[in-house]
């Protein structure tokens, strides 16, 4: 079924919630299967010259699209507020005995000016009762700030800043107000998984209290990943934070363990997309483990103390940055309780 | 045992926190892998564990069937199973990687010599791990060959190991009446204990009924009304508008009763009427389940006929297609008296539910496909508006579907917008597909998941099975007696018009 749609220019929020809801209610009328989907609002501010790689990127989610999504695209030169609200489903008219979900969008072209007042913009136009995210890729702290009051999330991607430092402060900050879901964490997500696994066989636990190196290879743009993982490790070992040393994107340091010191690296590495490229763990023994990806998953290599190695691949398929983003907007459901822990050490690392 | 061995581990503290916990490193023999099952659930289920990173890191699979054919033949078979039945497009490369840890061996499940060809094989993946892998074996067969598996396992000494863990998951039919479940636990015992065993029902793997649970135990405003003082009845329906397919010989010997009710409705019975466990462990989830089947008093052979019906289908029309009745399908015998809908009266004797009737439906080529559970709760007491609209009121219902529309809806009584108070029923309506984003994931792949990581929780206890077939054993026997045969109802209908006299006065089974 086509989406449906209204338009306007020099509009206000009241006007847009009432089209929005006419809409619906015609819509509804000519369909009783037609179900608008009620998972959260996503508000995303965007630079309206660059407007269409976002939502090429929310249109690549699929299942995963936010049900009602508020696009805030802030144009120079602009003085209105024009408005476009649609609502429409996928697919075609749906089989009898089942429901059309359908989906709603606000796209909304403002001027700078706006972004400061985004919160009485915004605020008439989320649907009540349901999580609102905000993701503000292109910037516009102030935009994020304004609207603390109406959001309980916001979605970032630390590998953003220009610098990792940076990121991490303002991903503490908007932390004390705001649920964060950092994307540049949810890159690290499968290597924590596959970490835990590795040492997850009762022979292999023992040696988590001996590990003497860490050494994470990133993207050169993705030291935040990077950092975010060597902090969860910390915080679940007892590790205590402290700064490394930065040299030509690379950085080198030594944290305090129970029994002894952890040299730890970050290198960064050539590779086609974000996130981290490999892990090596290193116990007192000899032993260690590495992880790198690989076709088809992660290639495993197990050192032992006497210094043979088996290789294995662990089985996974790539999520892409689609998927990141999706797992992105699904977890702004969830709370992690990982994260904060690993913010603060990854951020002591970063000073 | 290796089970007491992990469980004086140190703890890992990484796993702590994780959306998806380590599964340990597992040989997983499937039984039956060129089966039916194996090519539709199984094998795309196993991808898709694969896909999102959810299979132990290692990890091999063996596929044993009668048939002769080589390791890339059994590869070939699976690589055209995951491609046409996987809920998701295939990674090439991760296909492949999943591929080359298949091997097959090839022998028929009664052959002793088999066996130690498998074992040498399971060992043989060990050696090339350089690790010992903890063994799942998946009874994947016809119910025939269950005990013949078990035992020979046994004799084989591959039903145990000192140093990792040994486990079965079993198909349902778990026996086909009281005595053969008995016989059939009683080699299961012998052979493994019970822990080791893991009894599936798929139903317990859907998102929906695990829901069930969520939705009873994770909200208090339900809890008040959750019993006799409140509660009429109580409706469960399995309803299906397919006809038997190609399952003529195992349906005809099984019937409604065997293959819906004795599995998978008690199943959604107990989830909705168990008391809250302590916890989420398995045995104490299991403990409160069978406390509910233990509380159903099983029929007197003089009750059967006034609180159950069974019927079979006669030709009729299902989406405006003609379709033949029970007895004109393929391969059913012109005599057969094998029941294709059962509805029966049950109700449950503790102090929470007794005296509220709890119906279970389920039928073949009836009206549509719906598989819910609908409490029907007590009038109220006085009715205010007697003179203006009272025609309008009904008792609050309360439906959670399981399939094809998962959710929960509540009906209420509302005013029709207008100078007179007249009052129309309207529905407060939850749905799953509106209100979660991500993808749920089939019933195989938690199950699988769940057993090779030794959780117990959404698979029946023995106890559990004995307690089920003791309540269906003597309405088995009380229709196998009977001369009568079954109530005929046109295919595309809601079934026999003689199951309306089970609810009693002021009480109608939901439209389909």
């Amino acid at each position: 079924m086509s989406d449906d749609v209204w338009y306007a220019q020099g509009t206000t929020p009241p006007a847009i919630e009432s089209a929005l809801r006419d809409l619906l209610a015609d819509r509804h009328r000519r369909s009783a299967a037609f179900v608008p989907a009620r998972v959260l609002n996503l508000v995303t501010i965007v630079d309206h010259e660059f407007t269409g790689e976002v939502e090429n990127r929310l249109d690549d989610l699929r299942e995963s699209n936010p049900s009602r999504l508020i696009l805030c695209k802030v144009r120079k030169g602009q003085q209105s507020l024009d408005a476009i609200a649609s609502i429409g489903s996928e697919g075609d008219e749906p089989v009898p005995g089942t429901v059309a979900v359908g989906r709603e969008k606000i796209e909304l072209t403002m001027a700078p000016r706006h972004v400061e007042a985004l919160d009485t913009i915004v605020g008439p136009l989320v649907v009540g009762d349901l999580p609102t995210v905000v993701w503000a890729p292109h910037g516009y702290p102030e935009g994020v700030d304004a609207l603390r009051r109406h959001a309980q999330v916001v979605l970032l991607d630390s590998q953003d800043e220009p610098g990792v430092q940076d990121a991490l402060l303002r991903a503490q900050s908007l932390s004390e107000h705001l649920q964060v879901v950092d994307l540049a964490w949810l890159r690290s997500a499968p290597w924590r998984e596959r970490v835990a696994a590795s040492f997850d066989p009762p022979e292999l636990r023992r040696a988590l209290g001996s590990i003497v190196g860490v050494t994470v290879r990133h993207r050169y743009d993705s030291a935040a990943a990077g950092l975010l993982f060597c902090g969860w490790l910390a915080s679940r070992l007892g590790w205590r934070a402290s700064s490394l040393t930065a040299d030509h994107g690379n950085r080198r340091g030594r944290l305090r363990a129970r029994r002894g010191e952890v040299a730890v690296k970050l290198d960064a590495v050539e590779l086609r997309s974000p996130g981290l490229g490999g892990v090596t763990i290193e116990a007192a023994s000899g032993e260690s483990v590495s992880l790198d990806r690989a076709p088809g998953g992660l290639r495993s290599v197990r050192r032992a103390g006497d210094g043979t190695e088996q290789t294995w691949t662990v089985l996974g398929a790539s999520r892409g940055e689609v998927g990141i983003l999706a797992d992105g907007v699904r977890n702004a459901l969830l709370h992690d309780e990982l994260y904060q822990p690993s913010l603060r050490a990854a951020q002591a690392m970063s000073a | 045992m290796a089970v007491a061995a992990a469980a004086q581990a140190l703890p890992n503290p990484l796993t702590e926190g994780l959306e998806r916990l380590p599964v340990p490193p597992t040989t997983l023999s499937i039984f039956g892998a060129t089966g039916d099952l194996a090519r539709r659930k199984l094998l795309p289920a196993l991808y898709n564990l694969a896909h999102e990173g959810a299979l132990p890191q290692r990890f091999n699979l063996i596929g044993i069937a009668r048939k002769e054919m080589s390791d890339e033949e059994f590869r070939g078979f699976a690589r055209e199973a995951i491609t046409s039945f996987s809920r998701r497009r295939p990674d090439p490369q991760v296909l492949e990687e999943l591929l080359g840890r298949l091997r097959y061996v090839g022998f028929g499940f009664g052959d002793q010599d088999g066996y130690p060809k498998l074992k040498a094989a399971i060992e043989a993946l060990d050696a090339d791990a350089g690790m010992l892998l903890n063994r799942v074996h998946y009874l994947s067969t016809a119910p025939g060959y269950f005990g013949t598996i078990m035992e020979s396992l046994k004799a084989a000494d591959m039903n145990w190991h000192a140093d990792v863990d040994v486990r079965v998951i079993v198909e349902k039919p778990f026996g086909s009446d009281l005595a053969s479940a008995r016989e059939l636990q009683a080699v299961v015992s012998a052979a493994f204990r019970e822990q080791q065993v893991f009894r599936i029902d798929h139903y317990l793997g859907k998102e929906t009924v695990q829901n069930v649970l969520a939705f009873r135990f994770a909200n208090f405003l339900f809890e008040p009304v959750w019993n006799r003082n409140y509660i009429d009845h109580v409706q469960i329906t399995a309803a299906e508008d397919l006809g038997i397919g190609s399952r003529a010989g195992y349906y005809d010997a099984s019937g409604a009763l065997r293959d819906l009710v004795q599995n998978h409705m008690l199943q959604l019975l107990t989830l909705l009427c168990m008391e809250p466990p302590t916890s989420f462990d398995a045995d104490k989830v299991r403990d409160e389940k069978v406390k509910v089947l233990d509380a159903i008093r099983p029929l007197r052979p003089d009750e059967v006929a006034r609180n159950t019906v069974r019927g079979q289908y006669l030709a009729g029309a299902i989406g405006g297609e003609d379709v033949p009745g029970y007895l004109e399908e393929d391969g059913v015998p012109a005599d057969s008296g094998t029941e294709t809908y059962a509805a029966l009266r049950l109700e449950v004797n503790n102090w929470r539910w007794a005296g509220v009737p709890i119906f279970l439906r389920t039928g073949k080529r009836l009206a549509r496909k719906v598989t819910e559970i609908a409490v029907q709760l007590k009038p109220v007491p006085h009715m205010a508006f007697q003179d203006d609209g009272a025609v309008g009121v009904r008792p609050n219902q309360l439906v959670l579907t399981v399939q094809p529309n998962e959710g929960v809806s509540i009906s209420m009584g509302a005013k029709v917008p207008g100078t007179r108070m007249s009052i129309r029923p309207v529905n407060m309506e939850f749905l799953y597909g509106t209100t979660f984003m991500s993808q749920s994931p089939e019933a195989y792949e938690r199950l699988i998941t769940d057993a090779m990581r030794g959780d117990a929780t959404l698979f029946t206890r023995n106890d559990e099975v004995d307690a089920q077939w003791s309540i269906i054993d003597p309405i088995l026997s009380a229709w196998h007696a009977s001369e009568a045969p079954p109530e005929p109802y046109e295919a595309g209908s809601e079934g026999p018009p003689e199951a309306d006299a089970l609810l009693g006065a002021g009480r109608s089974w939901r439209t389909l």
